[in-house]
């Protein structure tokens, strides 16, 4: 019998006043009963329009009926056959523009909480199981992964379990890329990063951290070595900047460098030795996820006031709703249709505020987006000691520069082909932001294990294997 | 994990260590640097390469004891390792196709000067070496730098060795008295690699300055390391460390340098009181 109800199962979550405080994780996932019930609101239709709308293509439906069972290994086992990081894309999956934009039943209410469901499935898995994760018999080929974000990760894995001979190279001390640098413990607690890292390791994966290729290792050095394939997952990492006046005052931080010092070198704990700046009062730049998170981290430092200064309107915002959500009801306040012309600074050369100016939505612009245009004479400023930038990331140039015949795009992008990461260098593989520029973790994902697919068949044509 | 080999203090506020890096060891050019953390809840910072031993498979690195993190890695004693080690990182100077330079140093910066004098000096250019110390007993290097140079000029502030006076007092007499250079290299404290900029401006000498900012990953990730050169934002992680020295913004960088001077002071004595503790 179908739970006929037009919302989604609320998902607990701590307090928006007790939570603004501390780095623990905001959202505490669904029950059993919670998820059965939730899972009860799948028609389990013919077409399925959910799994169109999965960039991995995730048998939902089914995964969905077993839950409703509460068959909740089973439901794993059905996510696993197409996605390598279920407990991380539950969490931060922009579901309300995949999956469950698509969902019959939001056309009256709201969808299936697919992105909680598959979070609870993970957890439940993570937390029951007593599956022992044993190394394959190896196939006696090596292959090397650069980056170890979510395109290195799940390649590696992917091709680990074909029993392939896999290290991956990571540039800074630890493995995980921005789901380790870039994502707050509030949203993805690292431990389950760690998680899957280590699952990956029973695997027979090395990793290799402290490693920056195209420094100390080029490819072509790789390939001397005896990797027989490189798959590039380095991401994309490089800070833009906006290249207004005031830009490079003491108080100013790109969202990298702010949450980088925040989840990397855990600077709001005191056992670490990286500083950070105890802001009053803080504006951030953009209106993505990067920016509700840097807005979010900055709340829990102890910020008083903490804006989301935004060029577009709220329809605009980049960022999941979910997290949007989360930061209103956290006290971040948005100024939206608002962009910032100048960081102006006190006799000491630190951010004393911001000027900004107005702006009104135009005619659409090649992303299809009404474009924001400045109003005249609106100019304004707020007051704030911080400013963090967070108006987006390009692809980080050390492999391109260092790696002879590999095509880019002119924006930095490696050209690599969408259905096998091929590039334009035999046996060297690239996906992720490294070949979209920056995208979300599932597209990263995906590229990683169709590039993980296209090596294997590479390699066994090469052997002549079946 | 990188195991230190050999540790040599050079003055009270100046120790030498060679790391086992052989990786490291085997691409390493002057003017690269490493970042390194001494502990699992260690900043990371970066140092430039002061010497290399590709045979051996090690990196020397040179530093000051000015903050927490050299305090406690200048803790640590040969045979014992540091927790991280990663690079050779950002661009090697451009030492090729010069017949004259001067190579001027400052304080601890000597230890950054004196990679790319022995390579100038192995490439058979003729390198005037001029390095500037506090006093006597902060005087580093002396030996290595006189064996890569066909002229030495050291100075003191106080005169207590060497000649009285400032590193610019020095170019700036050799300038006048008729020497001509390719280049300058000139690495040091900000203000000093400021004003040898500005005389060797006046002059129309091409001058190499090597920035050493506030870095967190060393790979053009974080932006932190952020200055201006020739009115555009430049990252000394990537783009450096080296650059032009009459086209970058000195009193930026300046400024930016202190931006947690109260936190590092704080850390500081911090350490020190857990280091005096641990030693007791």
């Amino acid at each position: 019998m179908a739970n006929m109800s037009l919302k989604k199962n609320e998902m607990l979550s701590q307090e928006p006043n007790v939570r603004k405080n501390n780095f623990l994780e905001v959202a505490l996932g669904y029950t059993e009963e919670q998820a059965v019930d939730e899972a009860m609101r799948c028609l389990n239709c013919k077409n399925k329009p959910c799994v169109s709308g999965c960039p991995v293509k995730i048998y939902i439906p089914e995964f969905i009926q077993k839950v409703a069972e509460r068959d909740f290994e089973g439901a794993y086992r059905i996510i696993s056959e197409s996605s390598s990081l279920p407990a991380v894309c539950g969490r931060v999956c922009p579901q309300e523009t995949q999956c469950e934009q698509r969902c019959v039943r939001g056309k009256k209410g709201e969808p299936v909480a697919i992105g909680r469901l598959e979070r609870f499935v993970a957890d439940w898995h993570n937390k029951n199981s007593t599956e022992v994760v044993e190394k394959p018999k190896q196939n006696g080929h090596k292959v090397a992964v650069i980056g170890s974000g979510p395109a290195g990760l799940t390649c590696a894995g992917d091709l680990a379990k074909k029993g392939y001979d896999v290290t991956v190279f990571e540039a800074l001390h630890k493995a995980g890329g921005v789901l380790v640098y870039g994502i707050p413990e509030f949203r993805l607690p690292k431990a389950i990063v760690q998680k899957e890292i280590d699952i990956l390791k029973s695997l027979g994966v090395k990793i290799e951290t402290n490693m920056v290729i195209g420094k100390v290792l080029s490819i072509d050095e790789l390939f001397d070595r005896g990797f027989e394939a490189i798959f590039i997952g380095t991401g994309a990492g490089l800070p833009n900047f906006m290249g207004i006046p005031g830009e490079n005052l003491k108080g100013v931080y790109s969202a990298n460098e702010f949450l980088t010092r925040i989840n990397l070198m855990k600077a709001y704990q005191d056992n670490s030795a990286t500083p950070i700046q105890n802001a009053r009062k803080v504006a951030v730049i953009g209106g993505g996820n990067v920016a509700m998170d840097a807005a979010r981290c900055a709340l829990r430092l102890g910020a008083e006031e903490v804006y989301i200064v935004y060029r577009r309107s709220e329809a605009e915002l980049p960022a999941r709703a979910e997290e949007v959500e989360h930061a209103k009801e956290e006290g971040v306040i948005f100024k939206l249709l608002t962009n910032p012309v100048e960081i102006l600074s006190d006799e000491n050369n630190f951010v004393r505020g911001i000027r900004c100016v107005k702006m009104e939505l135009g005619e659409p612009d090649s992303s299809g987006r009404r474009r924001p245009v400045a109003i005249e004479n609106s100019e304004f400023d707020i007051d704030v000691d911080c400013v963090i930038m967070a108006i987006g990331t390009s692809p980080n140039p050390l492999i391109k520069s260092t790696t002879e015949g590999l095509a880019t795009e002119k924006w930095g992008g490696i050209v690599a082909d969408e259905e096998t990461g091929k590039t334009s260098r035999p046996y060297v593989y690239a996906g992720g932001d490294a070949v979209t520029g920056a995208a979300t973790v599932i597209l990263a994902m995906g590229a990683g294990k169709k590039a993980a697919a296209a090596i294997d068949e590479e390699i066994r044509k090469r052997y002549g294997e079946n | 994990m990188n195991k230190i080999i050999t540790k040599k203090i050079l003055n009270p506020t100046v120790t030498l260590m060679e790391i086992d890096a052989p990786e490291i060891a085997r691409k390493a050019e002057p003017g690269q640097f490493i970042i390194l953390r001494v502990d699992e809840n260690g900043e990371r910072i970066p140092l430039t390469i002061a010497d290399f031993d590709r045979e051996k498979g090690t990196v020397t690195i040179i530093f000051q004891v000015v903050g927490a993190t050299t305090m406690a890695l200048n803790h640590l004693n040969e045979g014992e390792y540091i927790h991280d080690f990663v690079g050779p990182l950002g661009v090697p100077s451009n030492t090729a196709n010069l017949k004259k330079v001067a190579v001027v140093g400052g304080g601890v910066g000597c230890a950054i000067a004196y990679p790319i004098a022995k390579k100038l000096h192995l490439n058979g250019c003729a390198v005037h070496s001029i390095v500037g110390f506090r006093n006597k007993d902060l005087v580093i290097l002396e030996d290595e730098f006189k064996k890569v140079s066909d002229k030495i000029f050291i100075m003191t502030d106080d005169g207590s060795y060497g000649e009285k006076g400032l590193v610019t007092d020095a170019l700036k007499k050799l300038i006048e008295s008729g020497e001509q250079y390719d280049e300058v290299f000139a690495i040091g404290p900000l203000i000093m690699m400021k004003f040898v900029s500005k005389l060797t401006k006046e002059y129309g000498i091409k001058t190499t300055v090597s920035m050493n900012p506030i870095m967190i990953d060393g790979t053009g990730m974080c932006g932190g390391c952020r200055l201006t050169v020739g009115g555009k934002i430049k990252f000394a992680c990537v783009d450096g460390p080296d650059f032009d020295g009459h086209e970058v913004d000195f009193d930026e960088a300046m400024e930016r340098s202190t931006m947690y001077r109260e936190f590092e002071k704080r850390a500081r004595e911090e350490t020190c009181r857990l280091l005096e503790k641990g030693v007791r």
